[in-house]
C-alpha cells in the first residue's frame, strides 16, 4: 500500500508526461454540473456546461478573457447572483443537492465552499480579526476556540511563523503576497470542503506566486480546489485536471497532462501554445 | 532626418506668455480663496469685538429679561440642546436606514433612481418650506403645539436629505471586494452590512451627519414659522415643553435692537456661543471619525 502511495507521489512530483500508468485512488465527486446555461441579461455567458469536480484534486480552468471561466467559478458558490440580471438553467449538484435550486440556502453553500479572489481583499481589521471573522459570523464566541482557529488557519496557510507576533496589526500593512495567503487562511477558518480560487496570483510577484502554488499543493490533500488562471504554466504545474473554456463553452476537459501534451481539440492546442487569447 | 515641427524660436517666444498665463491663473484662484477668508475674518472680528465682553457666567446662566444687563441665554442653550436630542437620533436612524435600504437592499431600477433623485432634490428645498410642513403636520395636525418635539422633527426632516445623500455616497464608496469576501464565507446580508460595510462607511456617514447637525443648529426660518417665541418662558426640561433656541434668540434680539441698542451686542454674544457650540460638536464628530478611519 505504502509503496503504491509513494509511487503515486513520485509520479506527481516528476510529472513525466510519457508515463501512462497512473494508479487511481477512487475520489468522490464534489460538484457535478449538468447542462448549465447562464445568461447575463441577453448575453449567453455559459453554454451547456458539463463537468464534474472531484475531492482532493486541483481543477484548473483556463481560457481567454471573457470565456466564462470566472463566471462558472462564481456559479459554484452562487456569488454570480450578486449581479442581479443573472439567469441560469441546468443543474449543479453539490454533494447530491442542486445548488441552483432556490431552496438551497446560499449561506450554507458558501460556508462549505470557500473563495479566494483575484485581488487580495482582507478586511480593514487586524490580522486576528480577519481570520476570526468567519467563525464569528457562524456563532463562535469563545475566545480560546477563536485563538485556536486563528493559529490553525494561519498554520494551514503556512503564514503562522511570519505573522504570529503581529496578530494585532492591521492586515493592510502586509505585503500583497502575505495578504493573499492571509485571505486563504481566512477561507480555511470556516473549514470549507472546496476552495474556489479566481486568478489568485495574477497580482503577485513570481516569488509570492510560487508560495501560493506550493500552498495549493498542500491544501489539495484535504480540499477540492478549483482554480481559474490566465497563467498556462501555473495550470500545468499545479492542477490535476484542466478545463479549457472558449466563448462560454467547454472545449476540452481532461487530465492536465493530456490537455497540455496531447490536446484533442485543435483550439486547445492553439490556446496553450499562445497562438491566440 | 524626419521633419521637425517644433520650431525652437517659436517655442521660446510662446514660452514666456504661457508661463505668465500660468502665474495669472494661480493668482486668480488664490484671490478667490482670499475673498472668502477675508469676509469670514471681518465677520468674526465684528461679532467678537461686539459681543465678547457680554459673555460671562450670568449671561450664560440667566433667564431672559427685558433688561439687557440682566438677560441670559440659558433657556436658548437648553432649547438648542433639546432640539439636538430629537434631531440626532431621528436623522441618524431614519437617514442611515434609508441610505442602507436604497444602496444595499432596493433593486436597482427606475423606482430606486426616482427615489434617490427626489431625495437629492429635497436637500435643495428652502428651509422655510419645511417650517410650513412642520407647522401643518406636527404643530397642528398632530397637535404637539410649538414644543421641542415639533421643532426637532421639523429640523430633522430638513436635514434628513443631507444625511441620506452623504450616507449613500459613503456606502457606495466601500469597495465591493470587502462585501464579496464576507458573503464568500457564508455571511448573511445583515452580518455583512453590520460588520463590514457600516464600519467602513462610518467616517463618511459621520461627515454627513456633522454637516447636517451644523445646519440644524443654525436654522432660524423653520422655527419662526413654527411660532417659536423668545419670551420669558421656563427652562425646557423635556420634549413636550415650549422652548426657544439660540438662532431664535439672535433673530429676536437683532430685530429688537432698533428699540434697545444693547440687544445688538447680546445678539453678537449669542452668536459667539452658537459658534463655539458648533465648533465643539464638529470637533467631537471629527474625533469619532478619525478613530474609525480605515484604509483600504
Amino acid at each position: 500500500m505504502s509503496t503504491v502511495m509513494e509511487k503515486q507521489i513520485n509520479l506527481k512530483l516528476v510529472r513525466n508526461p510519457n508515463e501512462r500508468y497512473e494508479p487511481e485512488v477512487p475520489k468522490e465527486v464534489v460538484y457535478d454540473t449538468k447542462g448549465l446555461n447562464l445568461w447575463y441579461g441577453e448575453t449567453h455567458a455559459l453554454k451547456n456546461i458539463n463537468m464534474d469536480i472531484k475531492e482532493k484534486e486541483v481543477t484548473a480552468i483556463i481560457g481567454p478573457s471573457g470565456c466564462g471561466k470566472s463566471t462558472y467559478l462564481k456559479t459554484l458558490n452562487r456569488m454570480v447572483e450578486l449581479v442581479p440580471i443573472v439567469k441560469t438553467s441546468g443543474q449543479i449538484t453539490y454533494k447530491g443537492k442542486n445548488i441552483l435550486d432556490k431552496s438551497f440556502r446560499v449561506e450554507d453553500l458558501r460556508t462549505q465552499v470557500g473563495m479566494v479572489f483575484q485581488k487580495a481583499n482582507p478586511f480593514p481589521k487586524s490580522i486576528y480579526e480577519n481570520i476570526a471573522y468567519g467563525p464569528k459570523i457562524h456563532g463562535i464566541k469563545n475566545k480560546k476556540v477563536l485563538d485556536e482557529i486563528v493559529e490553525n488557519s494561519l498554520r494551514g496557510a503556512f503564514i503562522w511563523d511570519e505573522l504570529k507576533d503581529r496578530l494585532g496589526d492591521n492586515a493592510y500593512g502586509l505585503s500583497g503576497g502575505q495578504q493573499q495567503r492571509l485571505c486563504i487562511a481566512r477561507c480555511l477558518a470556516v473549514e470549507p470542503n472546496v476552495i474556489l480560487m479566481d486568478e489568485p496570483t495574477s497580482a503577485l510577484d513570481p516569488k509570492s506566486t510560487l508560495r501560493i502554488e506550493e500552498l495549493v499543493q498542500e491544501l489539495k490533500k484535504d480540499y477540492a480546489i478549483v482554480i481559474v488562471t490566465h497563467n498556462m504554466q501555473q495550470a500545468a504545474r499545479i492542477s490535476d485536471k484542466t478545463a479549457f473554456f472558449l466563448n462560454g463553452e467547454i472545449i476540452e476537459y481532461d487530465k492536465t497532462d493530456h490537455i497540455f501534451n496531447n490536446p484533442t481539440d485543435q483550439r486547445t492546442g492553439d490556446y496553450i501554445s499562445g497562438r491566440f487569447g | 532626418m524626419a521633419t521637425r515641427y517644433m520650431d525652437a524660436v517659436l517655442v521660446e517666444k510662446r514660452m514666456s506668455s504661457r508661463v505668465r498665463k500660468n502665474t495669472g491663473f494661480k493668482g486668480l484662484f488664490f484671490a478667490s480663496t482670499l475673498f472668502g477668508l477675508i469676509v469670514l475674518a471681518v465677520l468674526l472680528v465684528r461679532i467678537f469685538t461686539q459681543g465678547i465682553e457680554y459673555i460671562n457666567i450670568d449671561f450664560l446662566m440667566n433667564h431672559l429679561s427685558t433688561d439687557a444687563s440682566r438677560a441670559g441665554i440659558m433657556g436658548a442653550i437648553l432649547g438648542t440642546a433639546w432640539l439636538m436630542v430629537v434631531v440626532i437620533p431621528v436623522t441618524m436612524i431614519i437617514g442611515v436606514g434609508t441610505a442602507i435600504y436604497l444602496e444595499l437592499y432596493a433593486k436597482k431600477g427606475k423606482l430606486q433612481s426616482f427615489i434617490a433623485t427626489n431625495i437629492s432634490n429635497l436637500a435643495g428645498v428652502p428651509s422655510i418650506v419645511y417650517g410650513l410642513l412642520g407647522l401643518t403636520l406636527f404643530v397642528r395636525t398632530l397637535e404637539f403645539g410649538n414644543v421641542i418635539l415639533a421643532g426637532g422633527l421639523t429640523l430633522a426632516l430638513l436635514v434628513l436629505p443631507i444625511v441620506i445623500v452623504a450616507a449613500q455616497e459613503a456606502l457606495r464608496a466601500v469597495p465591493g471586494q470587502l462585501s464579496e469576501a464576507s458573503y464568500g464565507m457564508g455571511a448573511t446580508k445583515w452580518q455583512t452590512v453590520r460588520r463590514i460595510i457600516l464600519p467602513a462607511a462610518l467616517p463618511g456617514i459621520l461627515t454627513g451627519a456633522i454637516l447636517a447637525l451644523s445646519r440644524a443648529i443654525g436654522e432660524t426660518a423653520p422655527l419662526t414659522v413654527l411660532g417659536i417665541p423668545a419670551l420669558l418662558i421656563p427652562f425646557p426640561s423635556g420634549v413636550f415643553d415650549t422652548f426657544t433656541a439660540l438662532p431664535m434668540q439672535v433673530y429676536y434680539w437683532t430685530i429688537d435692537s432698533s428699540l434697545v441698542a444693547e440687544y445688538a451686542n447680546l445678539a453678537a454674544a449669542t452668536i459667539i456661543v452658537l459658534l463655539i457650540l458648533l465648533f465643539l460638536l464638529n470637533s467631537i464628530a471629527i474625533l469619532i471619525r478619525n478613530k474609525f478611519q480605515q484604509r483600504y
